[in-house]
């Protein structure tokens, strides 16, 4: 039950970019077009499941028993680099076809911030490896469908005709707030189903 | 090449050690002194007197413990993640006083959840005692005024007080100190 | 070149946030008030400038291959040092601002000056860069958050202007910092136009 919970709170009432605004460069910058969109989704989704894992790890096998918990921010920025260095060569050996898919967007995802972000997020929560890892897939799914469904609307947009000063970033912008809006309808939700559940 | 790599991390590491040295035990001390302040705004002492409390964890519930009673730590789901109160209770169980510790309501509506139970304020709570007040809101037949359109902000507000002092029933049950009236059962699951 | 007029290019010519459009994460999740963004600004600010200043004297030390791990380096170092300075003299604020200090890290800001200024020019040149795209970033999450906070709950920087109930909630949640943004864009690129 409590897994659910996380889940559908991740995805739904604090979506990672409509009301935690995390990752706002490639929703912003990458949704032109729904393939893209979802591409840059599923890279997401990949390599964040795996930071959450290795992250957690460090932080209560290595800085934790040692005390360097204020290397956290340096540790955590240099795992990830490294991490999709390795993810890029890896993927580029054994599955030239998923490379494909997904290779362009692995360089654009180390300066994503949402990665870092859900990796410092699930210590501060102080969840449990399992936790953790249905946090961050469900966050990542968040993201991802939050790409999904801007990119739908960008894609309709291309055909409105928009005052110039308002053509590209600002009316994306506007757009994405009225997404966000729609979003808010979901706010609340958490808590009614924790009561449920009875947690 | 590795060789610079290594030296920067070295170098770089060396005066974060240095900053953590530097830097802890004025962080340490400033947590210190807002714990204290918090817990002596909720006992309703003079925030410059000396205050003796003793600390225990009981499950996900922090009890400070004191002459005048006891403040205790207490967290539910509000409307945008974890709402985590600190509220004081006098030897018969008793609201004295509340602080929001932490929250993530809305900016502005939810947030007023820090002034709205005060004392004097619409939906006051000091002075009433969950054992014998009805501390749900209004709307689910309560004793206490929710916050305007913030509905669900009060409920799990008023729910946190409420398993703090249900919590704080049950330690003091076994050996019978409790003079607060036991309540039958929860409301508002 | 001047280096007044690299200040001055990095506040207007190149706004970080109305002209280049880079931070967009922190632009969005903390100018829910005036002060908030302020905080938020000058804390970027403080790791720009010393990023640019230190990758600009070690630039020569690097070598090509290693660079950008060095410069995140840098920059993670800065932003830790910011992190624990702030905890331990500005809690109230380090509170508010929350996740978004150790995300500085990420900033494409301070890594985008690194690479395209600080590592192919002198010091000082650096240390203007840094104060002219710091003040342009600071201003521009100022004039966000007190739109945000006006139109939200009717004050700016905490002074009522007008009583809160006229005030409209969404520009203070999430909905409106998209909205908000967008509109500054727009009037910008306006006023750029003629």
């Amino acid at each position: 039950m409590e897994y659910i919970l996380i889940f559908i709170t991740a995805i739904f009432v604090n979506n990672i970019v409509l009301s935690q605004f995390l990752g706002i460069c490639p929703f912003l910058g990458v949704s032109k077009k729904v393939s893209t969109a979802s591409g840059m989704g599923a890279a997401v989704t990949f390599v964040l499941v795996l930071a959450t894992i290795v992250t957690y790890l460090i932080q209560h096998y290595v800085l934790n028993p040692n005390g360097l918990q204020y290397l956290q921010t340096i540790a955590f920025i240099l795992v990830i680099a490294a991490l999709v260095q390795m993810v890029e060569i890896i993927l580029k050996k054994v599955s030239p076809s998923l490379y494909q898919a997904l290779g362009v967007f692995l360089p654009l995802i180390t300066t994503n911030c949402c990665i870092l972000g859900v990796a410092i997020l699930v210590i501060q929560k102080d969840y449990d490896l399992l936790q953790g890892i249905v946090y961050a897939a469900s966050t990542a799914l968040g993201f991802a469908l939050a790409m999904v469904v801007f990119a739908g609307l960008r894609e309709q947009l291309q055909f409105s005709k928009v005052p110039k000063p308002f053509d590209g970033m600002p009316i994306a912008l506007i757009t994405a707030g009225l997404l966000a809006m729609a979003f808010m309808g979901f706010s609340g939700v958490d808590g009614g189903l924790s009561r449920l559940f009875g947690l | 090449m590795v060789v610079v790599l290594t030296l920067i991390t070295i170098v770089a590491g060396a005066a974060l050690a240095y900053v953590n040295y530097a830097t802890s035990a004025q962080i340490e001390k400033i947590k210190a002194e807002n714990l204290a302040k918090g817990i002596k705004q909720v006992m309703g002492v003079d925030l410059n007197a000396d205050f003796q409390y003793t600390t225990e964890e009981v499950g996900d519930y922090t009890f400070y413990r004191s002459d005048l009673g006891t403040a205790i730590q207490s967290t539910t789901n509000g409307f945008g993640g974890a709402l985590k109160v600190l509220v004081g209770f006098d030897k018969e169980g008793t609201v004295l006083g509340y602080t929001i510790l932490e929250h993530s309501e809305t900016p502005g509506l939810g947030a007023k959840a820090s002034e709205w139970f005060q004392k004097g304020q619409k939906g006051d709570i000091t002075g009433k005692n969950p054992g014998t007040a009805n501390f749900t809101v209004s709307k689910d037949g309560g004793d206490i005024d929710a916050i305007t359109a913030s509905t669900i902000t009060s409920r799990a507000f008023l729910l946190a007080v409420q398993n703090a002092y249900e919590e704080l029933n049950k330690q003091q049950q076994p050996d019978g100190t409790s003079a607060a009236t036991q309540q039958e059962g929860g409301h508002d699951r | 070149m001047n280096n007044f007029r690299i200040i001055l290019n990095g506040i207007i010519k190149e706004n970080p946030t109305f002209v280049l459009l880079l931070g967009m994460c922190p632009t969005l999740g903390t100018t829910s008030s005036a002060i908030n963004g302020m905080s938020m600004g000058l804390a970027t600010m403080f790791v720009l400038i010393l990023s640019n200043l230190i990758i600009s004297l070690i630039k020569n030390l690097i070598p090509d291959m290693v660079r950008i791990p060095s410069y995140i380096v840098v920059i993670a170092s800065l932003v830790t040092i910011l992190q624990m300075v702030m905890q331990a003299y500005v809690p109230d604020i380090y509170a508010t601002l929350g996740l978004f200090i150790p995300l500085i890290v990420v900033n494409c800001i301070i890594l985008g000056r690194a690479e395209a200024f600080a590592a192919k020019n002198n010091p000082l040149a650096s240390i203007c860069d840094g104060i002219g795209i710091g003040i342009g970033f600071t201003l521009a999450l100022t004039l966000l958050g007190a739109v945000r906070e006006f139109l939200g709950t009717g004050a700016i920087f905490g002074f009522t202007l007008q009583g809160e109930n006229y005030g409209m909630l969404l520009f203070v949640l999430a909905p409106g910092a998209f909205i908000a943004l967008g509109y500054l864009i727009a009037i910008v690129n306006k006023m750029r136009a003629q």
